[in-house]
């Protein structure tokens, strides 16, 4: 059976391949970089889309997002206030691969009008290849009348703003189980040694279970949880002026900053006393995907999971996630007075110069559609830091929560620094260490090992 | 994520294959088509018959169907008995038929629902498979019975062809589609996957055309046959098993092609064929993982009818080609 096994390499190698598609996209889809770039900001205001009408009425938005069924209901949900009111057709796709597929479409013409980037790093690839729009004015203002400044960088390439901020999330968190730890009695920590102490008290209290558990597998992506991790711990053992220096690589990746918070973080992970409840030794870490990985907080077996707040959406389906319930998060506390949030979110790009895509892209960034998109949110998982958003709109608690974290007049909001490295770092080295690192490499070999991988040009 | 889904198929296809093939290879052996007794097919099935081969072949078979088996206990679980226990205790847990019905349907919360793209996989394979062999069938009619200048050097070239990775080809020929305006349309896939697989179809038929006597062809001849009735009134008939087996082979090939997809039809969900949504099944973060067992087998439903129902002639059809090659 030579050439039934032939064709199924090629099956199994197929998403092998089109990783490297898309990567000869990036390279060879550059020879043109001014086509569009650099022109004249459309200073039209768009702000009152509705009274566009009779100039947009009729006219096709299309969008392409990674955001795919059930999630994409509640996506179209919320432009209908839009279409109703401009007589635009708003043509919806989503794909779980299109991170690897838009660079791919850059390449062969096929480009929709809006795509959702979920990192900066794919902002400044789609830039490269000539065919991303600059914002135009009005969604600027928008911008600058809903989003914080941090937020307004990160949709910026060489000081062109393309690509304004759409939702968020909070990825400082600590999932646990409120029913466990009313029933032993522990409390929330509020600082780093509480946290610290309240695991070495459950580590001497339950001998059956272990205070943390964790999960680094991912398929190709395995390693990603730990350089949340990393940043986490970096932004609160060190200030955001060092995080964001560190993300540009203006001091090197294993700066004995990064030591410190990879070692606070193996204080957790690789101590075979505090993890890895419900699994065994701190190594299974690296084979645990992230999807089981604080699952056995609901056995019992483990009490403390850092994820995401999309975390939320991983429980199984009959569990109560509420402040009183099977299980909820906490603030990742810090080790000083300053409270930094790591998070992660989409920015929306646009690859067509027409009134109708700009009046769609400023109704995106403006208070209008946050709410209206909160309101097509009734399970909850979705969060935006559009100061337009009204909390009451939230449909969980949790979101609610994440809310006032992200607009804490305190918080400083970081973007997941692996988002921002060079892929070959953000998406590979780092990755990579991390799993290796939780496999038993000591902490200084993982950050010298990532720190020669960075790209030198 | 994505490449965990297509394997089963082919699992399965090569397990019928293998078991098959033992008893197959006999009976090809005795069939009338082959005429050369102490030939290399004769030889073939003496060395497959043999005790070893024959244990070989069930450890094989065991191997390749114990994952798929594991698969197909896991699509009946749900998603606590999934996590926290191997699917060989699956008899002391419950049986749910919830995964598949979730899967099927898009279930409560509104998910992808594979029913949908069944028409879009069955009207992207059928013209698929249809288009290289009507083309592939006339090439091979060409290269074996009609004299022509170039012949050989030809048909070397065609079956070289068949070294070249589609994957190189895939942008460029997006690109193509997406300048003549048929980007993201049926067409874009017909044309490219009747394309890829014009190599092995021509070169398969040729074979299994010379292996038809001459005499057949001239008493034809004689008889006031040109090329086309030749070609349809005495040819085609006798190439039904051939025609079958890579009627089949290209079937299971589409039915399963999820890259091809993924790269010609951007832009248009509305036509995706179900490996896409297969692919989508898990959701936008990966939390329905679990569904993605039942839907694998619920895709698969179409292609193991197909295959189970025709594979006598897609053991034959190869055998017959793979003596000559």
């Amino acid at each position: 059976m030579a050439l039934n096994s032939k064709r199924r390499t090629a099956s199994a190698f197929a998403g092998v391949a089109v990783a490297s598609l898309a990567l000869a996209a990036c390279s060879s889809g550059s020879s043109d970089p001014t086509s569009s770039a650099g022109g004249d900001t459309d200073t039209k205001d768009y702000s009152k889309w509705c009274d566009l009408k009779s100039e947009l009425q009729g006219k096709t938005v299309s969008i392409y997002t990674s955001i795919v069924a059930p999630e994409d209901a509640q996506q179209k949900e919320s432009y209908k206030p839009f279409e109703e009111c401009t007589g635009v057709t708003i043509k919806y796709e989503g794909d779980k691969d299109f991170e690897k597929n838009l660079p791919a479409r850059a390449q062969t013409g096929n480009l929709p009008d809006v795509a959702y980037l979920p990192q900066p790093g794919l902002l400044k690839t789609m830039v490269d290849t000539g065919k991303a729009q600059p914002a135009a004015k009005s969604v600027a203002d928008m911008v600058d009348k809903n989003f914080g400044a941090d937020w307004k960088k990160y949709g910026t390439v060489d000081d062109t703003f393309y690509a304004a901020p759409l939702g968020a999330n909070v990825k400082s968190y600590v999932w646990y189980s409120p029913k466990k730890f009313t029933e032993k009695g522990y409390a929330v920590p509020k600082t780093w040694d509480e946290l610290m102490t309240l695991t070495a008290k459950i580590a001497a209290d339950d001998a059956a279970a272990k205070p943390w558990c964790a999960g680094f597998g991912s398929g190709t992506a395995t390693g990603w949880p730990g350089t949340d991790w990393i940043e986490d711990l970096l932004l609160r053992v060190a200030d955001k002026d060092t995080y964001d220096k560190w993300v540009e690589h203006k001091i090197p990746f294993n700066d004995p900053k990064v030591l410190e918070a990879l070692g606070k973080a193996g204080a957790i992970l690789k101590d075979p006393k505090f993890s890895n409840g419900g699994y065994g030794a701190p190594n299974s870490i690296a084979t645990v995907t992230f999807q089981d990985g604080g699952q056995p907080i609901l056995t019992g077996k483990c009490y403390m999971h850092r994820q995401a707040s999309f975390y939320g959406t991983m429980w199984p389906k009959d569990t109560n996630v509420a402040e009183d319930g099977d299980v909820w998060a906490f603030y990742l506390p810090s080790t000083n007075d300053t409270k930094p949030v790591l998070g992660g979110g989409e920015f929306v790009a646009t690859f067509r110069d027409a009134p109708e895509v700009k009046a769609f892209a400023t109704y995106l960034a403006s208070a209008d559609w946050a709410n209206a998109k909160a309101k097509a949110t009734p399970t909850g998982g979705w969060l935006s830091a559009n100061k337009g958003l009204d909390p009451a709109n939230l449909v969980s608690k949790l979101d609610q929560q994440s809310a006032k974290i992200l607009t804490d007049p305190n918080a400083i909001f970081r973007f997941d620094g692996s988002d921002l490295m060079p892929s070959s770092v953000g998406a590979g080295s780092f990755w990579t260490e991390m799993t290796n690192w939780v496999n038993g490499q000591d902490d200084k070999t993982t950050l010298d090992n990532i720190e020669k991988s960075w790209p030198t040009s | 994520m994505s490449t965990a889904t297509p394997p089963p198929v082919p699992d399965q296809v090569a397990d019928a294959a293998t078991s098959a093939a033992s008893t197959a290879a006999t009976a090809v052996a005795e069939a009338p088509i082959v005429k050369k007794g102490k030939s290399a097919a004769g030889n073939a099935a003496r060395a497959v018959t043999s005790p070893w081969a024959s244990a070989f072949a069930v450890v094989m078979a065991l191997a390749w169907t114990t994952p798929t088996l594991g698969l197909f206990v896991t699509s009946f679980r749900n998603q606590e008995d999934i996590q926290t226990s191997g699917w060989w205790t699956a008899f002391t847990t419950p049986f749910t038929l919830e995964n598949y019905a979730t899967a099927f349907n898009g279930g409560s919360d509104n998910g992808t629902p594979l029913s949908g793209f069944f028409v879009n996989s069955i009207v992207i394979a059928i013209p698929c498979v249809l288009l290289p062999l009507l083309l592939a069938s006339l090439a091979a009619y060409a290269f074996a019975w009609i004299d022509f200048p170039f012949r050989n050097a030809l048909f070397v070239g065609v079956f070289a062809l068949q070294i070249v990775p589609l994957q190189i080809a895939l942008l460029p020929l997006a690109q193509f589609f997406q300048s003549m305006g048929i980007g993201g349309s049926f067409w874009a896939l017909w044309l490219s996957h009747s394309a890829f697989a014009l190599p092995l179809a021509v070169y398969l038929l040729h074979n299994f055309m010379k292996e038809i006597p001459s005499s057949l062809l001239e008493a034809a001849r004689v008889d006031g046959a040109g090329h086309v009735r030749t070609f349809f009134q005495v040819l085609l008939p006798l190439i039904t098993p051939a025609l079958a087996s890579f009627g089949i082979f290209q079937f299971l090939w589409v039915w399963n092609d999820l890259l091809v997809a993924l790269t010609m039809l951007g832009g248009s969900p509305g036509r995706s064929p179900i490996t896409m949504a297969l692919n989508q099944l898990s959701g936008t973060w990966g939390d329905k993982w679990f569904l993605t067992s039942a839907g694998a087998f619920i895709s698969i439903a179409v292609p193991v009818a197909v295959f189970l129902s025709l594979q006598r002639y897609f053991v034959r059809g190869l055998l017959a080609g793979g003596t000559k090659g």
